[in-house]
C-alpha cells in the first residue's frame, strides 16, 4: 500500500486539431517526492498540469490520484480531492486582500461556502489557519495589503500560501519560481525541500538549478512525449535529453 | 472599531431622510410626495436584487423584469381570485386567492425563485454579451405569454380594487403601506450586507473576478452564481409584489425589457455593487421622473444623458461620486 504512488498519470493523450499536444505520456509521483517536469517551451508541460487538474479533457488515457480515477470530476472536485495547484501566471483574486484570498481556501477545505450571515472579518477560524499558511511562505506583514498591490514575487508566494491551505494531497506547481529574484528562489527551494514530507510535488521548473538541486526523479517532456524519466544524474547523462532538451553542445 | 466612512454617513443620512419622509411630506401638505417615496423603496428593493447579482456577482442580467412581474403576477393573480371569490384551481387540490400580503409575498418569492432557478441553470452556461442576451430572451418569453394568455387580462392587465391587507396596520393608508415597504427595503439591504461578507459573499466577489481561481480552490463558481442569481431574483420578485400593491394593477408591462433596463439604469446610477446604490439611484430616477416628467415627455432623454455622464465619468454611480471609491480589504 505504501508503494503505491499517490498521483498515476496513465497514457494521457490531448490533440488539438492536428497538433498533439500530449502524447501517450505515464509518470507517476510517489509519496515523499519531488518529480520534476521540464522540457523545452511549447514542450506540453501546462497543457499536462491543466488535464490532470481537470481544466482540459483528455482524449484518453487516466488520471488516477489516491486510487480513485478522476475521470468525470471537474477542476473544483479535483481541488477538492486534495490536488493544491499553482498557476504559472498568477491567479488570483485581486480586489482582496492576500489574507482574503487565503481565507477562501480555508473555506472550500472546510467545505462552509455556503453559509450566508456571519461575517467573514474576524472569524478566526478562517482568519487563524488563512495566517498560518501566509506565515509559512513569509507573508504574513504583506497580510492585510490589496493583492493587486503586491509585488510579482509575493503573489507568487501567495498562491503557494492558497494551495497550503487546502492541505492537498499533492502538490502540482506550475513553474514557481518563475519571476522570483535569487533571493526568493532560494528560500524557496528550502522551503519545497522541506514541503516534499508533507505531500510530494508534481514541479514544472525552468530554473534548472532548483530542478538539479530538489528533484527526486525528472521526466522530460518534448513535443508531448516523456522522452525519459530517471534520477537527476541519469537525466544529467541520457544522451537524448541532453540532444533534444540541454542542446548538443552542453 | 474603526472610524465610519464617508460612504457609512452616507447611507445613514439616507435611511434617516427617508423615514422621517412621510412626516415631511404631510407638513408640506403633499400627500402624493408619499407615493412617490412609496416608489423609490420598491425600485430600491428590486434594484438591491439585481444589485446582488450584477454588482457583487458581475452577473449582468437583463432580464430581471421577469422576476419583477412574476412577483407582479404572484400578487395580482392572488388578489383577483379573492376578490371574485373564485379559487384559482379545483384540481387535484382547492387554492384559493387571498388578499393577505404575508400569504403574497412568500408565493411572490417562491414563484420568482423558481423562475430564477431555472434561467439561471440555462443561462449561467454562458457569460458575458451571451448572457445578457439569453437572460434578456428568457424574460421576452414570459412577457409576450402573459400578453397571449387571456385568462389574467393578457395585454390590458389585472386590475385590483381594494390593496391587499396585512395584520394590524390600515393598507390604505399612503404612509401605513410607506412603511411596509420601506422595512422591506431595508431587509434586502442587510440581507445582502450581510451575503457580501459572509463565506458564500467572498465566493461570489471570486466568481465575479476571478472564476478560474475560485474553481482550483475547489468551489465550483456555477453553483455559487446560480444561487446568488435566485436569492437575487427573489427579491426583486418581492418587489414586484410591492409595485403590483401601490398600483393596485399588473400588467405585462411589469415584464418587458424596458423595466429590466429601468433596474439595471438605477443600480448604474447609483452605483455597481455599492450597498445603497440602489437606493440613490431609485431617488434619482423618481426626482428626474417628478420634475422633468413634468415639464416634458421627454424627460428620459434627460436622464439618458445623466446615465451617460456617469457611465463616462463616474465609473462608482452617484454613490462613487459622494463617498470615493469602494474600499476593499
Amino acid at each position: 500500500m505504501t508503494d503505491q504512488p499517490v498521483l498515476e498519470i496513465q497514457n494521457l493523450n490531448k490533440s488539438f486539431g492536428a497538433l498533439t499536444a500530449t502524447d501517450d505520456v505515464t509518470l507517476d509521483l510517489k509519496k515523499g517526492e519531488i518529480h520534476a517536469l521540464i522540457g523545452p517551451n511549447g514542450a506540453g508541460k501546462s497543457t499536462l498540469i491543466k488535464q490532470i487538474c481537470g481544466q482540459l479533457s483528455s482524449d484518453s488515457g487516466k488520471v488516477i490520484f489516491n486510487g480513485r480515477d478522476l475521470a468525470g470530476m471537474d477542476v473544483a472536485d479535483r481541488a477538492r480531492a486534495g490536488l493544491g495547484r499553482t498557476f504559472q501566471v498568477s491567479s488570483l483574486v485581486m480586489e482582496f486582500s492576500a489574507l482574503r484570498n487565503v481565507m477562501l481556501a480555508v473555506q472550500s477545505k472546510l467545505g462552509t461556502s455556503y453559509r450566508f450571515f456571519k461575517n467573514v472579518r474576524g472569524d478566526k477560524s478562517l482568519t487563524e489557519p488563512a495566517m498560518a499558511a501566509l506565515k509559512r511562505v513569509n507573508l504574513e506583514e504583506r497580510a492585510h495589503i490589496m493583492t493587486a498591490e503586491l509585488s510579482h514575487g509575493e503573489r507568487r508566494q501567495l498562491e503557494i500560501a492558497m494551495a497550503l491551505a487546502l492541505d492537498p494531497k499533492a502538490f502540482l506547481l506550475d513553474e514557481p519560481m518563475a519571476g522570483m529574484g535569487p533571493e526568493g528562489s532560494k528560500k524557496l527551494i528550502g522551503f519545497l525541500d522541506e514541503l516534499r514530507h508533507e505531500a510530494p510535488i508534481l514541479l514544472i521548473e525552468h530554473d534548472m538549478d532548483a530542478v538539479f538541486s530538489l528533484a527526486d526523479r525528472i521526466s522530460v517532456l518534448v513535443y508531448g512525449r516523456v522522452i525519459a524519466t530517471g534520477s537527476v544524474e541519469d537525466i544529467r547523462n541520457n544522451p537524448a535529453v541532453r540532444e533534444a532538451y540541454l542542446g548538443s553542445a552542453a | 472599531m474603526p472610524s465610519l466612512s464617508r460612504e457609512t454617513y452616507l447611507n445613514i443620512f439616507l435611511s434617516l431622510a427617508l423615514l422621517v419622509f412621510p412626516f415631511i411630506a404631510t407638513a408640506m401638505d403633499e400627500p402624493f410626495y408619499i407615493t412617490l417615496a412609496t416608489r423609490v423603496a420598491i425600485l430600491s428593493l428590486a434594484a438591491v436584487g439585481l444589485n446582488l447579482a450584477l454588482g457583487t456577482g458581475g452577473l449582468v442580467s437583463f432580464g430581471h423584469a421577469a422576476f419583477f412581474g412574476i412577483g407582479g403576477y404572484a400578487m395580482g393573480i392572488l388578489a383577483s381570485h379573492a376578490q371574485t371569490y373564485t379559487p384559482i384551481f379545483t384540481w387535484p387540490f382547492v387554492i384559493e386567492g387571498t388578499n393577505q400580503m404575508l400569504i403574497i409575498w412568500l408565493v411572490a418569492i417562491v414563484m420568482s425563485g423558481i423562475a430564477a432557478l431555472f434561467i439561471g441553470l440555462l443561462s449561467l452556461r454562458t457569460s458575458g454579451v451571451y448572457f445578457i442576451m439569453i437572460t434578456l430572451a428568457f424574460a421576452q418569453m414570459i412577457y409576450y405569454f402573459m400578453i397571449s394568455w387571456p385568462t389574467y387580462g393578457g395585454e390590458d392587465g389585472l386590475s385590483i380594487y381594494v390593496r391587499n391587507q396585512f395584520p394590524g396596520v390600515n393598507t390604505l393608508d399612503p404612509s401605513s403601506f410607506f412603511y411596509i415597504c420601506l422595512v422591506l427595503m431595508f431587509a434586502g439591504l442587510g440581507l445582502s450586507a450581510m451575503i457580501k461578507n459572509s463565506r458564500f459573499g467572498a465566493a461570489l466577489q471570486a466568481a465575479r473576478q476571478n472564476e478560474e481561481r475560485l474553481a482550483a480552490t475547489g468551489i465550483r463558481p456555477f453553483n455559487i452564481k446560480l444561487t446568488a442569481f435566485v436569492i437575487s431574483g427573489m427579491i426583486t420578485g418581492l418587489a414586484g409584489a410591492l409595485m403590483a400593491d401601490l398600483n393596485r394593477f399588473v400588467s405585462p408591462t411589469m415584464l418587458s425589457w424596458h423595466m429590466s433596463g429601468e433596474i439595471m439604469v438605477l443600480v448604474i446610477l447609483g452605483g455597481v455593487g455599492r450597498l445603497y446604490g440602489p437606493v440613490v439611484g431609485a431617488l434619482i430616477f423618481i426626482i428626474f421622473e417628478f420634475i422633468f416628467g413634468g415639464m416634458t415627455e421627454f424627460w428620459q432623454f434627460y436622464l439618458g444623458l445623466v446615465l451617460l455622464g456617469v457611465v463616462l465619468f463616474a465609473r462608482g454611480g452617484a454613490i462613487g461620486l459622494l463617498a470615493g471609491k469602494a474600499r476593499h480589504d
